[in-house]
């Protein structure tokens, strides 16, 4: 069909809305509360646009194209109500943009001089709340908030976790855990997907930085980092490349001019989840242990099953995530080989995800002290960056450090969705058969879709596996397994939507369109390896020969497994 | 034999299990099948008992809406109960819901055998033995309490007393919604079926397909009672010609307008009127399951409500094939926790479904996906309880009463500074004036009529200029307000329109779901652009506050109609009436608040200053001791001054001087 847009007939499907329409067309309309994989909820009103003989202004964002409508996006009375509107959301706002975490990259910032906002048109009494600093990954400041609806939205329908919700009427409207609780009482998986969905400066980290200052300053301390495989694609973008940019040896050289004295690669320690896990997978399958087992590797999956399915705790396999068994092995095994005190070594994960941080202070991982010190994020590392006077652009490419600092193919893809998944059954294929797989790459589980399957046949067996990512789409499948009914082996959970590459600790905000390109840069990472199966690492045939033993062995439980504790959906 | 209730008569086969098509006719037309003159003669005297046209003992009925229960009839049947109980004399009393005329409750009807029923108003306690030992057991008549006599016949000794139809406040009303209001058991299902009940439903379902009833419901010209005016028979087609295995009904009885009791009493008073009409609409629609969404304010409709399903339940009325005509519906209640959000359409879905009430964009209307993403018809109560009257008095009869756009009655709830507050209905295209002064009695205490509102938050405050507009749905837009729901709210000349444009934005600024910017800040900021209007300069601490409240008032327009441009839902698009109403009518009174900074009603506490006349004052000292605050100088017999830096407002010297001497701006 044909519509008229600003006087330019141009072709629309039907279903389409004037927002879709208006983009192919290039004409931007603002939104605030439009996120393309849900239908619209039309709450903004900023994509207000004038439609002929429509009384008055319709949502572009949830208004149908229909034959020969007449549609206006710049006229007079639409720039002068968007501009309104832009006046009530900043009337109700600190407005601290100097000194907020998302100046420059807010979008109501950005908005705000779009439209041409020059004065405080309406003035008067500000909502106040008090900011909720208590989980111990992310930060809510209420009165930044502009209510836009889409941390609830991710939260609720694509997290399933409902942790945060519109509170209160009217004026007094929040976003807020039940009963206005601090986020660490309820059952929040601290995925930090309403942080890189927020517009503004509302939900942001709990920062690690000055720890880590702390750390590099104090001259006793031996600080190591190390980088997981989702952070390299995507770091570039704070500093303006295009989206999935690999930037591994610029990572790797700004960690050492910020001041670590080395610099790891976490895609070494995925390639040992990985030995761990499939010897893992192999032993349940054999021994008639708990099928299907369940991936370990994303904390915010993990406190999922602690608080909605702590019934399914066994499924779980009892690897510790990568970045916190390469901590353990740093301040065991590295300590030793190096003769450092393991009490001086402070651990800098650098993750594209905000649950880390939690995770990194769960009294399981560690020991005499924590496996990890410090976990900071994309973002954070941006920050440091900054702060420490580096050019980006400048930067030398440099290698890891080793031991740790030789990876595979298969620990790189630990940054996709389904990556685990495909790093194990190459592996897998390789403890059953004794040899490699001819053809390393799984279309089938490869890809954005929420929930992916295959069968595989290594020799005798025949492995069903399954990939899932947003914890909304595990549902139906842990649903099965309690029932009984699940035909699966081995499944593999992404908290994030897309996998890490969609961190909740990944550069705002999240679109779809730097999700694809980050992960085909993770696949690009792993088809250009010289090794692309776990087994393959040298320096982990060393570690185990020299340190670990036996796969699964007793040394390796002590340092490179866990478990995990039932947890009240509410706390009392 | 004291009920219609399944298999009194030997031949009555009908139950709810297995329903016959005859059973209202049965009630409402005499026996339909071949039985013995006994059962014949059984059912007839049943009904002349249930209509007291044949009774043997008195019957009291109370009026117990809330109105009545407010007023204490609750207590009152207990007296009347205890009275009997002293003097051996057997009466029945039944229950009623409220006649309309709230200012004059408790209304206690007597009806002696073989009398004509006659009402009594504003009963007191200390009136039942009186009742009791002169009317019901005497047969007298107590003049003063009388509010008059239901129609009689030409015969009947009390045939010179007024009739009811003759009092003022009912000669203009047209009831015929509210006809079994006040009148009959609303608890009884039987006296709801002797007065002609379920005979729509009847005809409805034996002798029509379903479009036959959405092309009667289009002939009668209904258009939706809950504000809006959308045609009814229209939306129901939309739900009809959707293809769906389930289908819903929704009745809104989410009645939150400030003033507006126009449900409440239908609930009360006549709910099997409106469960009739709901069976109705979803056999138009084809819905299998309905809804009843009522506040949970109403504790008393609800429970009616409650016990009019299950009496319809177990009359077959609801269920599997009802009536036999193969048709299945069966519906429930559902509380809403208070919001006014809730009672539009798509915030009421999703409070169903039970998230939290909030509207969303539409398209898609609920006609097309509605309540759990199936094709959702919602209509009003009022809307349903038309719908009975079409089918029981068929559609060129209902579309003969009202104007050309809107056919039918309306009942509107008429409330404020008049005399009459009560509920009335009357024919559509009567006029504002004839609603406040003919049936209304008029602004009590000899004041001036200065404004009334209607449509409550969403509509406007109308002048005495433009009250002469007939209430139709077409006038009342033209000049700036809407029909709403059937709020009436009258103001007099002691009413600041400042202040009444304030209370409610207070109320929408509250109400407000917080989803859409426009409603959530813009009524906030609407607010404070009010109130800046009525603080006095003292409470204007800085300079710049005074410049908000001019820059406020340029800037008032402007925001309005961008509120009423981009809100999501009917909230937001008409949360600026009251103020661009207001405003356009009554501009001298903000002017008088911004400029002058008085309030000419005199209602706006804070921009009164308090004076003393010097002529006046002999210096008593009486306002310097009542002055809680020591705003009053002066010296002993001679004039005294009041520092406004002090006073508070609080009035004290203006209502204790002798000499009237205290006077305000």
């Amino acid at each position: 069909m044909n519509i008229t847009l600003n006087g330019q007939t141009c072709w629309a499907k039907p279903g389409e809305t004037i927002l879709d329409v208006a983009r192919r067309e290039g004409m931007n309309i603002p939104t605030l509360c439009h996120l393309s994989q849900f239908s619209p909820t039309g709450s903004c009103r900023l994509c207000t646009v004038e439609v002929e003989d429509n009384g008055s202004l319709v949502p572009a964002c949830a208004f149908p194209v229909f034959e020969d409508m007449h549609v206006k996006t710049n006229s007079p009375r639409v720039r002068r109500a968007r501009k309104t509107l832009i006046e009530l959301l900043i009337a109700n706002h600190p407005q601290d943009c100097l000194i907020c975490v998302r100046s420059g990259n807010c979008e109501l910032q950005r908005l705000t001089q779009e439209y041409g906002v020059r004065t405080q048109r309406y003035a008067g009494e500000r909502r106040r709340a008090r900011i909720d600093i208590a989980s111990p990954a992310i930060e809510r400041n209420p009165e930044k908030c502009i209510l836009c609806g889409r941390c609830v939205r991710i939260c609720h329908e694509i997290q399933a976790v409902g942790a945060i919700d519109f509170t209160y009427r009217g004026f007094l409207s929040s976003v807020a855990p039940a009963l206005d609780r601090s986020l660490n009482t309820v059952p929040c998986v601290e995925c930090g997907q309403c942080v890189v969905n927020c517009p503004v400066g509302a939900l942001t980290e709990k920062s690690h930085q000055k720890m880590v200052w702390e750390a590099i300053n104090n001259t006793d301390m031996y600080v190591v980092a190390q980088v997981a495989p989702a952070v390299r694609v995507a770091l570039g973008e704070e500093f303006g490349t295009e989206p999935g940019t690999v930037v591994t040896g610029k990572v790797v050289s700004a960690l050492r001019r910020i001041g670590c004295k080395r610099v790891f690669d976490t895609n070494f320690s995925a390639d040992l989840t990985i030995i761990e896990e499939a010897t893992e997978l192999l032993s349940r399958i054999q021994n008639g242990g708990s099928i299907p087992m369940l991936t370990s590797c994303s904390p915010g999956w993990v406190k999922f099953v602690e608080h909605f399915y702590p019934d399914l705790l066994d499924k779980l396999s009892t690897c510790k995530s990568p970045h916190e068994m390469q901590g353990a092995l740093l301040k065991s095994y590295y300590a030793q080989s190096f003769g450092i005190d393991p009490s001086k070594i402070f651990v800098v994960s650098v993750m594209p995800c905000t649950a880390k941080k939690y995770e990194a202070q769960r009294p399981e991982l560690g020991s005499e002290f924590p496996d990890v010190d410090a976990v900071i994020t994309t973002r954070e590392l941006a920050r440091m960056i900054r702060i420490a006077g580096i050019d980006f652009h400048k930067l030398p490419n440099e290698g890891f450090d080793d031991p740790m600092g030789e990876s595979t193919g298969a620990g790189a893809i630990f940054g996709a969705a389904g990556g685990v998944m495909e790093a194990a059954i190459r592996t897998a294929h390789y403890f059953i058969t004794g040899s490699d797989m001819k053809s390393l790459s799984f279309s089938s589980i490869r890809g954005l879709e929420g929930v992916k399957q295959a069968e595989v046949k290594i020799g005798e067996h025949l492995l069903k596996v399954a990939a899932v990512n947003g914890l909304h789409n595990i549902i139906p499948l842990l649903d099965d397994i309690r029932k009984g009914k699940s035909p699966f082996h081995f499944i593999e959970v992404m908290a994030c939507p897309g996998g890490c590459v969609n961190g909740g600790g990944q550069p705002q905000p999240s679109t779809p369109e730097r999700l694809l390109k980050r992960t085909e840069s993770i696949y690009q990472i792993d088809r250009e390896s010289p090794r692309r199966n776990s087994h393959r690492n040298e320096s982990i045939r060393k570690l185990y020969d020299e340190f670990l033993g036996e796969p699964a062995g007793h040394k390796a439980h002590q340092l490179l497994h866990t478990h995990y504790v039932a947890r009240d959906e509410y706390c009392r | 034999m004291n009920a219609f209730s399944l298999n009194c008569f030997e031949q009555c086969w009908h139950t709810a299990a297995t329903p016959c098509s005859q059973f209202i006719d049965c009630i409402n037309h005499g026996q339909q099948c071949d039985c013995s003159e006994e059962s014949r003669a059984k059912l007839d005297r049943y009904s002349k008992q249930l209509l007291m046209i044949d009774h043997d003992i008195p019957v009291i009925l109370v009026g117990m809406g809330t109105c009545g229960l407010a007023n204490g009839a609750r207590k009152l049947v207990d007296l009347i109960r205890n009275e009997l109980q002293i003097r051996d004399f057997a009466a029945a009393i039944i229950p009623v819901g409220c006649v309309g005329y709230c200012a004059k409750e408790v209304i206690v009807d007597v009806k002696l055998p073989g009398r004509p029923r006659i009402s009594y108003c504003e009963v007191k306690e200390r009136d039942i033995p009186a009742i009791v030992e002169r009317t019901v057991i005497g047969g007298e008549i107590l003049e003063e309490k009388l509010l008059g006599v239901y129609e009689c016949s030409e015969q009947d000794a009390w045939q010179s007393l007024p009739t009811l139809t003759e009092n003022a406040f009912f000669a203009k009303q047209k009831k015929i919604n509210l006809e079994n209001c006040g009148v009959i058991d609303p608890e009884s299902i039987d006296h709801y079926l002797v007065s002609g009940g379920y005979s729509a439903l009847s005809k409805a379902l034996n002798a029509m397909s379903g479009q036959d009833v959405i092309d009667e419901v289009s002939k009668a010209g209904l258009r939706g009672r809950g504000g809006g005016g959308f045609p009814t028979a229209k939306k129901w087609q939309f739900a009809r010609n959707t293809q769906s295995d389930t289908k819903y009904l929704i009745c809104n009885a989410d009645e939150g307008d400030p003033g507006a009791f126009m449900d409440r009493a239908l609930l009360e008073g006549d709910p099997h009127r409106i469960i009739e009409g709901i069976i109705i609409a979803a056999y138009a629609i084809g819905a299998s399951y309905g809804y009843i969404y009522c506040r949970a304010e109403y504790p008393l409709a609800i429970d009616r409500l409650e016990k009019t399903l299950a009496a319809a339940r177990e009359y077959g009325l609801l269920g599997s094939n009802i009536l036999g005509s193969g048709f299945d519906f069966d519906m429930r209640i559902k509380k809403g926790a208070g919001a006014f959000v809730c009672g539009e359409e798509t915030a009421l879905i999703h409070s169903i479904e039970g998230r939290r009430g909030m509207p969303r964009p539409r398209p898609p209307y609920p006609a097309v996906s509605g309540l759990f993403g199936k094709p959702t018809v919602i209509n009003n109560v009022e809307s349903f309880a038309n719908v009975t009257s079409i089918f029981k008095y068929g559609a060129e009869l209902y579309s003969a009463i009202g104007t050309a756009g809107s056919k039918g009655t309306k009942i509107f709830a008429l409330s404020g500074k008049v005399r009459n507050v009560g509920l009335v209905e009357v024919p559509m295209g009567v006029t504002l004036r004839e609603i406040i002064f003919d049936i209304g009695g008029g602004i009590p205490d000899d004041k001036k009529f200065k404004a009334v509102q209607i449509g409550g938050p969403s509509g406007g405050a109308l002048p005495e200029s433009v009250i002469d507009t007939p209430v139709d749905y077409e006038s009342l837009k033209n000049v700036g307000a809407m029909m709403g729901s059937g709020g009436l709210v009258v103001m007099d000349e002691s009413t600041c329109m400042v202040d009444l444009a304030m209370y409610f934005m207070t109320f929408i600024e509250s109400e407000s779901c917080g989803k859409c910017i426009p409603c959530r800040e813009g009524t906030k900021r609407l607010l404070e652009i009010l109130q800046r209007l009525s603080t006095s300069y003292r409470d204007e601490r800085t300079q710049e506050e005074s410049l908000l409240r001019f820059q406020g008032m340029v800037y008032l327009e402007r925001l309005a109609t961008v509120i009423t441009d981009t809100s999501l839902c009917g909230l937001g698009q008409t949360a600026a009436n009251p103020v661009m109403s207001t405003l356009h009518y009554f501009r001298n009174e903000y002017e008088a608040h911004l400029y002058e900074r008085r309030c000419p009603a005199g209602a706006c506490k804070a921009l009164l200053t308090f004076h003393i006349d010097t002529e006046l004052c002999n210096g008593c000292g009486v306002c310097v001791r009542k002055c809680p605050v020591q705003a009053i100088v002066g010296e002993k017999k001679k004039t005294h001054y009041i520092l406004d830096d002090k006073c508070i407002r609080c009035d004290q010297c203006r209502v204790n001087c002798n000499f009237n001497a205290v006077f305000t701006n």
